[in-house]
């Protein structure tokens, strides 16, 4: 018994390390002083300050930013509304290839997606005059087409679970459909909500193949720019960059966890009762 | 006569006025909420196929936009003319390199999920079966390095597996290795990329299989003399099979279009289907032939997966 | 194939006629199970503390307590899943010290019944077989033979959730016995089952056990289930055992107020001996306000406190003042409960104490029923009551 454990913890660390050393040699690398990424050269942050003077990282770092606020937001109202046709709209004509379309962008390879949406938007600017080129616009558009996805995953899910007695009781209490659903329904799939849009953002701040494909030639998201510039190897800068982003990206992810702790719990004890 | 066409019409009428009807008690608030994302989707996810597939059958050209249309029409002659172009395909088709490629991609994305699975099931297992207490923290340390850029962690490889980089100065420095190995810009680099970045995805479902396990169905088998390794094989494998099944999936499906990956990790002769894409789209600027990639990838990949999935989702919901 | 032949494809022994005593009443009588001083302690929790027993070869013997007894650590203990802290378990000779679970001549039924969902009725039944190696052909008529004892012959290629609550308790069964185990662990057997499916396994079990010769330990909480099925009952609570006993002397001869309240409903008194012979005690108790003759001597010391223990079928209700000084309360109904068969009433004594008393309806129609806030007498013969003096 003892000795299968043992087995199983020490290839369950090994799981960690493997996952975290990566991570943590980022970390580490980006407080060093040396040019050169494999020589250690004691420890500063200049990185940091250069970091912060490369107007082109920080251009595209804030349109990604308002790229990802803008879609993740859009994602989240069209992806939640998807999760409820899915789950609490009964039968409707066409909910098979609905329910397809909701789930394929989950599998479909990213490349795929990006040259579809691109030769869309050619053929309807080529059609309809618009868009009219492309760039930030058509980059919202095509993330918030495959982030509606997940958010629709997360609500339907979430809406799946949840315990339609509340809705009904609500009902059954006076509240109307829109009273129902802002008041009952919608407090008590927050966390789902929540979860999605922060997975939105991150997906979208995080996306580097489909904007290669939508956006235009002047504006580069942060992926890209990052991407062009590690193509060509270890830069200190990128990993002062991605340490930010990690600590950022961590931090939110924490508060995110334990808000949604307490909400579940909430949840779970009025359900018991 | 008269009658019955009389008839007929009031009995179409009888079914207007009820479709009249039954419109007026629609609710459109319920209308609403189906139709804005099912049309979002019509047109920004699923006519772009069309459009690719329409692309596919054009010839490349040198142009804005770089192809030819399919529909000409002369003007003149009040002549429509379709020229529906088959070359990308019988190309793709007689042209080894991206049969290949194909291969390639599949082999790839199959033995690094084979590995995924093999790395995530013990730390699956570990955190179903530990403590409730430290059961969330574990769970939240597998899904943290998902929520950071995915780019930056398979950036982050470069920097351990170059020649100068951590694990062949770890490797070296413990006397494993005499000379640094050339890890860096190979399969190896690619598989290593893979199972890094979606190890989570493997682990979060084997973790919901196992964690629906009753420990008593293996202190059953114990209790009818199957050894620990022969429980395993014979209970915990099979009844985590749902969940082996849909981690395989969410890495194989991903895997197989994968650029960014083979393209910072792997070498110049990794074959990966999305790469091929990409340069036929970007380098070469051959937007019909990289559409006709696309339509078979979608045919002969997407599609059959999609299916499974569709079908042992129902098989599961019995 | 019927009963007797199974017996005897089972256990390998002729149908042997045993007038004698039981084993357990024979002083002589080698144990089946010998558990000694077994402790088992999670932390600093004492699940089971300092228990020893002796079951004997073809008993039933049940062990019953409420949860955090200890009850199901003794019987994981028993099948190997729990280690002992101290203390040992010798089964048939043997000890079980260091023998793995799937080692020992032991099988148990969950009482989840932990069937595996994803095999077949018949490949959960021939899974034991196969661990031990059995040829195909073997596997095949044994898995057929047990289905047959069971009477699901013809659902051998459902698979477990197909089946209903009391199939998937046979198939349980039918698993847990295929290997011929000289020792059945019963977790909660029948705590799964509706009522009335329970009283029809109570009985089948019990015959199962007569055929077989197997013996058993089964864990419950029920009380009732205890008393049909036990050939003994050992009564636990924190970890102790804290009387082991026939069903009947667990019942009518309680050893403590624990065992007395947790079996069966009870009135107790709190009184002193005022006379101590050696056949008979006299107790004088405030609560009941008569004197309490009770017809058997007990060892306490003079003027200690004890309790006299009376069960509520045992007590005598009348409108006319019965002639006996001892033994006979007055009081006055204060609630009525008909349940059928009999009815229950609860009694208020001049002391305020409340009584409860059941009385069997035995005709149809009984004259005048007693009613609320009528005033009543309660008597009962003097060797129905029991002293306590733990």
């Amino acid at each position: 018994m003892k000795r299968r454990s043992l087995f199983l913890n020490s290839t369950a660390a090994f799981g960690f390390i493997f996952l975290y050393a990566p991570i943590i040699s980022l970390i580490i690398y980006s407080f060093n002083e040396s040019k050169l990424v494999t020589v250690w050269g004691g420890w500063s942050v200049k990185w940091y300050g250069e970091l912060f003077q490369n107007d082109q990282i920080m251009d595209a770092a804030f349109l990604s930013l308002k790229i990802a606020f803008i879609s993740a937001t859009l994602a989240v109202v069209l992806g939640t509304m998807a999760g409820f046709a899915l789950s609490r709209m009964g039968r409707f004509r066409g909910k098979l290839l609905f329910s397809g379309w909701v789930s394929a962008p989950l599998v479909m390879p990213e490349v795929i997606t990006g040259l579809s949406l691109l030769l869309l938007f050619v053929a309807l600017e080529n059609a309809f005059g618009w868009p009219a080129g492309r760039g930030e616009m058509t980059v919202i558009i095509a993330h918030t087409t495959f982030c509606l996805a997940y958010v629709a995953v997360i609500v339907q899910s979430r809406l799946v679970v949840l315990d339609d007695t509340l809705e009904e009781a609500a009902m059954d209490l006076g509240a109307k459909p829109s009273t129902l659903f802002f008041l009952v329904t919608l407090p008590l799939i927050s966390p789902a909500i929540i979860a999605g849009w922060l997975l939105s953002f991150t997906l979208s701040l995080d996306d580097l193949v489909i904007a290669s494909f939508v956006s235009g030639p002047g504006d580069s998201t942060l992926p890209m720019v990052i991407f062009s510039k590690v193509r060509l190897g270890v830069t200190p800068e990128v990993n002062a960059l991605a340490t930010l982003m990690i600590a950022i990206v961590a931090v939110g992810v924490i508060f995110a966890m334990l808000y949604m702790r307490k909400q579940n719990k909430m949840l779970a004890a009025a359900q018991e009762g | 006569m008269s009658s019955l066409s009389g008839n007929v019409w009031l009995s179409g009428f009888s079914t207007w006025k009820a479709r009249f009807i039954s419109l007026r008690n629609i609710s459109w608030g319920r209308l609403s909420v189906i139709s804005v994302p099912y049309l979002w989707l019509a047109v920004f996810f699923f006519i772009p196929f069309l459009v690719v597939f329409k692309i596919s059958l054009s010839e490349s050209a040198i142009a804005v936009p770089p192809y030819t249309d399919l529909l000409d029409f002369d003007m003149e002659e009040a002549y429509l003319n379709i020229k529906l172009n088959l070359g990308n395909y019988l190309y793709l088709w007689e042209d080894s390199f991206y049969f290949d490629a194909y291969i390639s991609s599949i082999k790839i994305a199959a033995v690094s999920t084979f590995f995924t699975l093999l790395v995530g099931f013990p730390i699956a297992y570990l955190i179903a079966r530990s403590d409730d207490k430290y059961r969330g923290i574990l769970l939240a340390l597998v899904i943290l390095p998902f929520w950071t850029s995915f780019l930056l962690r398979v950036y982050a490889w470069v920097g351990l597996l170059k020649k100068q980089g951590l694990v062949n100065e770890v490797l070296m420095s413990m006397g494993i290795i005499n000379e640094p190995l050339t890890m860096l810009q190979t399969d190896f680099a690619v598989y290593i990329g893979i199972v890094y970045t979606y190890l989570p995805f493997m682990i979060l479902p084997l973790y919901s299989a196992l964690e629906k396990m009753d420990i008593s169905l293996l202190e059953a088998a114990e209790d009818l003399g199957a050894r620990p390794i022969q429980s395993f094989f014979m209970v915990t494998v099979p009844l985590a099979m749902p969940g082996i099944i849909a981690g395989c999936m969410l890495v194989f499906i991903p895997a197989v279009g994968e650029y960014v990956i083979p393209a910072l990790l792997g070498g110049s002769d990794t074959l990966m289907i999305g790469r091929v894409l990409w340069d036929e789209f970007s380098l070469n600027r051959d937007w019909p032939m990289a559409s006709a990639v696309a339509t078979v990838m979608l045919v002969f990949l997407v599609l059959p997966i999609m299916l499974i999935r569709n079908k042992s989702g129902k098989e599961e919901g019995m | 194939m019927n009963a007797s032949e199974i017996k005897s494809t089972i256990t390998g022994v002729a149908n042997p006629v045993n007038t004698e005593l039981p084993l357990w009443k024979q002083p002589d009588a080698t144990p089946f199970v010998r558990i000694e001083n077994i402790t088992k302690k999670f932390d600093d929790f004492t699940a089971v503390d300092n228990v020893s027993l002796n079951i004997y070869k073809k008993e039933l013997f049940c062990l019953l307590g409420g949860s955090g007894s200890g009850k199901s650590t003794l019987l994981r203990m028993l099948a190997g899943f729990e280690n002992p802290t101290s203390g040992r378990i010798i089964i048939d000779g043997v000890d079980m010290e260091g023998i793995q679970p799937w080692n020992r001549p032991i099988n148990m039924m969950f009482q989840s019944y932990a069937l595996f969902p994803h095999l077949s009725v018949a490949d959960n039944i021939a899974f034991g077989l196969k661990r031990q190696g059995a040829s195909k052909h073997d596997v095949k008529t044994r898995v057929a033979e047990m289905l047959d004892m069971v009477q699901l012959g013809h659902l051998g290629k459902r698979k477990p959730h197909q089946l209903s609550g009391g199939q998937r308790q046979r198939v349980a069964l039918a698993r847990s016995l295929v290997k011929r185990p000289k020792l059945l662990l019963l977790d909660e057997p029948l705590g799964a089952l509706d009522k009335k499916l329970r009283e029809e396994t109570q009985f089948e079990i019990m015959n199962l056990q007569e055929d077989l010769g197997v013996t058993f330990v089964v864990v419950t909480h029920d009380q009732e289930e205890a008393m049909t099925l036990a050939t003994r009952i050992g009564v636990m609570n924190q970890g102790l055992i804290v009387q082991t006993d026939e069903p009947h002397d667990v019942y009518e001869y309680p050893s403590s107020r624990f065992v007395a309240e947790f079996i069966g409903s009870v009135n107790l008194f709190e009184g002193f001996v005022t006379e101590d012979n050696v056949d008979s005690v006299r107790i004088e108790s405030k609560e009941a306000g008569c004197p309490l003759f009770v017809a058997h001597g007990i060892s306490c010391a003079p003027q200690q406190r004890v309790h006299v223990a009376l069960r509520p079928e045992k007590i005598n209700m009348t409108r006319i003042k019965p002639a006996q000084d001892d033994n006979c309360l007055k009081g006055e109904i204060i609630e009525i409960a008909y349940m059928g068969s009999l009815s229950v009433y609860r009694v208020r004594l001049q002391s305020g104490k409340e009584i409860r008393v059941t009385q069997p309806n035995f005709a149809r129609d009984m004259g005048e029923r007693f009613t609320w806030n009528e005033h009543v007498f309660l008597s009962w013969d003097v060797d129905s009551s029991v002293v306590l003096t733990s």
